[in-house]
């Protein structure tokens, strides 16, 4: 018996160790980075450089590396993939960071991530004069600047839509879709006394308490003609602008515009809500279009009966979020003069019709969203550049992990009832400004 | 049960300078052969250990440069990453975390135990597919409990089954005590079978005599399960029991994946040092982090010590004399 015991009990030791040193080990060193530099450095050197990107499931990728590869055979790009989780990319590219790896040499950044990349040095400047900066459409541009420099070249772009059903408001008598929120609301009244429109609710968005709700919350709040961060980097959320936008959110659940749902609503339970005919208008990005076209199921309602429109705002048409993606070359890599011969190619207007196309990648140059043939291929791009244009991009702070928590808590607690809208604006103002303002 | 306890001695006469030599030079030579494996843990095991201790004092203040918009961080040895616990902007939230972690535990384990036992009990009857009931129980442990994670999720959405089930309209997902509801059933569903299991070898090595003997003194089933079966299966349960605690104590994928990163409700504190590791901040990620290692050692050491061992002394010697 004693023999067991002191077994059991080393073993019990022996676990609890194992067990911790796993998760302590997670934890990674952290150095003390600075970084300095007004002029962009020269980058130099030429070779084999690797692109760190997030899975492409759609083969376009391969095929666009294997014609560099073709034509540059001292020059190749490997492909790193990245988990499909954009947090756990992010995590990835920062540990390479900060062990200063050259592992990856291009990375491919969420347009959210710059500021921290850029203020950490974890990135190089880029040379402006080598892209054409007049060609892309002017918000993706300021995604992929930090204090002014560019520090990252526009990739792919997205916006928010409004997604409409066109056979419920044309029985409502509706002629067109609606570009504020109280049209939306009238318009939604007049379907819901329909017979077809029986127990259906009005809105969905991703109300969810992740990143698509700070998306969801700063929308409402430009829409309405306020701000989270103002032009000089300091939050400015408590104003009654601001007030206005978060109440269309809050007044629409309690007055169930919005279904109590949208607040467990990621992109896709928003999509599933849509089409199965929960809600008139959902707010989403644009690869749900092809999506709900092609899906031929007993839960997609939706197939050829709906449309979309810019998102509507508190007097005309609403101000969207900006999604998309900048590529950056790794302070730390080699070979950064190849990068960035890479990075122009890449990102030229050639592939990303490829992009377009193939993967219905939502373009950085405005001439793409004009061409006729492509219009047809995808109805939705003229609207989308109407998006896009008039988008805000979500705040460019260093320390946007915290700050889109901030958000994200107090948004949330406003929504969910259990604080007032004006004392969750008051308390995101006090938070943000806290993380805005850590100077020594 | 006594032999292993009573194991030969050889008398102290026949231990001549020669063979102390031998002794020695075999301890040698042991020592030798056992040090590969030392090394392996040292670097394994010891060494993450003493870096993330290192890593909990190290303080870091992060500075933004007003000009170049560079973050310029200095950094120095202090006690304010454990200080930070009991004051400051995060202490709610590391004891919020702690409160869960505990619960967690708590709750899963006792619900888990009782329900273990009783499936180990049909396990070990003897009836017509049994072996398919047995591999049946084990299913839910042997899936990863992120795809656990994922398929409760799709029970717990608001459309989902749960509701559907229960006829009501529970947004399991959100804030509040449904999710940390809807954590702990998922958890439940997939730990019982482990505990189920480890009870059942327990029960298989109580002879068979016994009940026989329990039976002709009329013992009826309630008073053999709780006066044979139990202290008998005891030292197998106290095991299996502690091993669930130290797994539960360091909950973070079903949270995660279930409920959904950052929400209070079923925060825990390895999910709320993720949140800070992957905010930069390591020093106070590694601080949290040292704290549930302590708790995790404390919880095993009084129940071994105290708990486990009296428990088994008495169960087993008590019924011997």
């Amino acid at each position: 018996m004693r023999i067991k015991r002191s077994m059991a009990r080393r073993a019990v030791a022996a676990l609890g160790v194992l067990a911790l040193a796993g998760s302590l080990a997670a934890c990674g060193d952290s150095g003390d980075d600075s970084a300095s530099g007004a002029k962009p450095d020269k980058l130099t050197g030429v070779g084999p450089i690797t692109l760190a990107t997030g899975k492409d499931t759609t083969g376009t990728l391969n095929e666009i590396l294997a014609e560099w590869n073709k034509a540059h055979p001292d020059q190749k790009v490997t492909l790193t993939e990245l988990p499909e989780d954009a947090d756990q990319q992010r995590q990835q590219m920062v540990q390479n960071a900060q062990t200063k790896s050259d592992a990856y040499t291009i990375l491919n950044l969420d347009v959210v991530w710059t500021s921290e990349f850029a203020a950490n040095g974890w990135v190089e400047q880029l040379p402006e004069n080598e892209f054409a900066m007049d060609k892309y459409l002017a918000p993706v541009v300021k995604t992929a600047k930090y204090f002014n420099k560019l520090y990252a070249a526009p990739y792919a772009s997205d916006g928010a839509l409004l997604y409409y059903r066109t056979d419920l408001l044309k029985q409502a008598g509706v002629a067109k879709p609606p570009t504020t929120w109280d049209e939306m609301k009238a318009d939604c009244a007049k379907v819901l006394k329909l017979p077809a429109g029986k127990g259906m609710s009005c809105y969905g968005g991703q109300l969810d308490k992740y990143e698509g709700l700070t998306v969801n919350f700063s929308e409402a709040v430009d829409s309405a003609g306020g701000e989270v961060v103002g032009s000089d980097g300091k939050p400015n959320v408590n104003t009654p602008e601001a007030k206005k936008g978060l109440d269309f959110l809050v007044d629409g659940v309690k007055d169930k515009t919005i279904p109590k749902d949208a607040l467990t609503w990621k992109e896709e339970e928003t999509r599933r809500g849509f089409e199965s005919g929960k809600v008139v208008f959902a707010r989403n990005w644009p690869y749900i279009y092809a999506l709900m076209a092609n899906k031929k199921d007993a839960g997609n309602k939706v197939a050829g009966k709906y449309n979309v429109a810019p998102i509507p705002g508190l007097s005309g048409p609403g101000k969207g979020t900006l999604g998309g993606h900048n590529l950056a070359i790794s302070k730390f890599a080699k070979n950064k003069k190849t990068a960035l011969d890479f990075i122009k190619w890449f990102t030229s207007e050639k592939n990303e019709k490829t992009w377009l196309t193939k993967n219905s990648q939502a373009p950085v140059y405005g001439s793409l969203y004009d061409d006729p043939a492509l219009q047809k291929q995808f109805p939705y791009l003229s609207t989308l550049k109407q998006s896009i244009e008039k988008a805000e991009p979500r705040p460019a702070i260093v320390n946007y992990g915290d700050a889109t928590a901030a958000i994200e808590e107090q948004a949330y607690a406003a929504i969910s009832g259990s604080k007032s809208s004006a004392q969750a604006l008051k308390d995101l103002q006090t938070n943000l400004t806290k993380i805005t303002s850590k100077d020594k | 049960m006594t032999t292993a306890v009573q194991a030969p001695t050889p008398p102290a006469k026949a231990v001549g300078p020669m063979r102390q030599d031998r002794r020695r030079g075999v301890g040698r030579f042991a020592a030798l052969l056992l040090s590969p494996t030392v090394l392996v843990l040292a670097l394994v095991i010891g060494y993450p250990i003493v870096s993330a201790l290192r890593l909990s004092f190290q303080v870091t203040h992060q500075g933004i440069n007003p000009t170049t918009g560079m973050v310029e961080n200095t950094s120095h040895v202090g006690l304010a990453n454990y200080a930070g616990i009991f004051s400051g902007d995060s202490a709610s939230q590391f004891w919020n975390a702690f409160w869960n972690t505990t619960t967690f535990t708590v709750a899963g384990v006792a619900i888990e135990t009782v329900i273990g036992v009783a499936m180990a009990l049909i396990m070990h009857k003897a009836f017509r597919g049994r072996g398919i009931v047995r591999a049946s129980v084990l299913v839910p442990w042997a899936i990863p409990t992120a795809i656990s994670g994922l398929l409760w999720k799709w029970i717990f959405q608001s459309d989902g089954i749960a509701n559907t089930v229960l006829h009501t309209h529970v947004l399991w997902t959100t804030e509040g005590f449904h999710a940390w509801g809807a954590v702990l059933i998922a958890d439940v569903w997939k730990t019982a079978p482990f505990i189920g299991l480890l009870a059942l070898a327990g029960l298989q090595v109580i002879p068979g005599e016994v009940y026989e003997a329990a039976k002709v003194d009329g013992s009826g089933p309630w008073r053999t399960f709780f006066r044979i079966t139990l202290p008998l299966a005891r030292p197998a349960l106290v095991v299996a029991v502690l091993f669930r605690m130290l797994d539960a104590l360091r909950m973070f994928d079903l949270p995660f994946v279930l409920i959904g990163a950052h929400k209070h409700s079923v925060e825990t504190l390895s999910t709320f040092a993720w949140y800070e590791a992957s905010n930069l901040r390591y020093g106070t990620a590694a601080a949290y982090s040292t704290v549930l290692f302590l708790y995790i050692a404390v919880v095993a050491f009084v129940f071994v010590k105290v708990l486990g061992a009296d428990l088994i002394g008495r169960g087993v010697e008590g019924k011997k004399k």
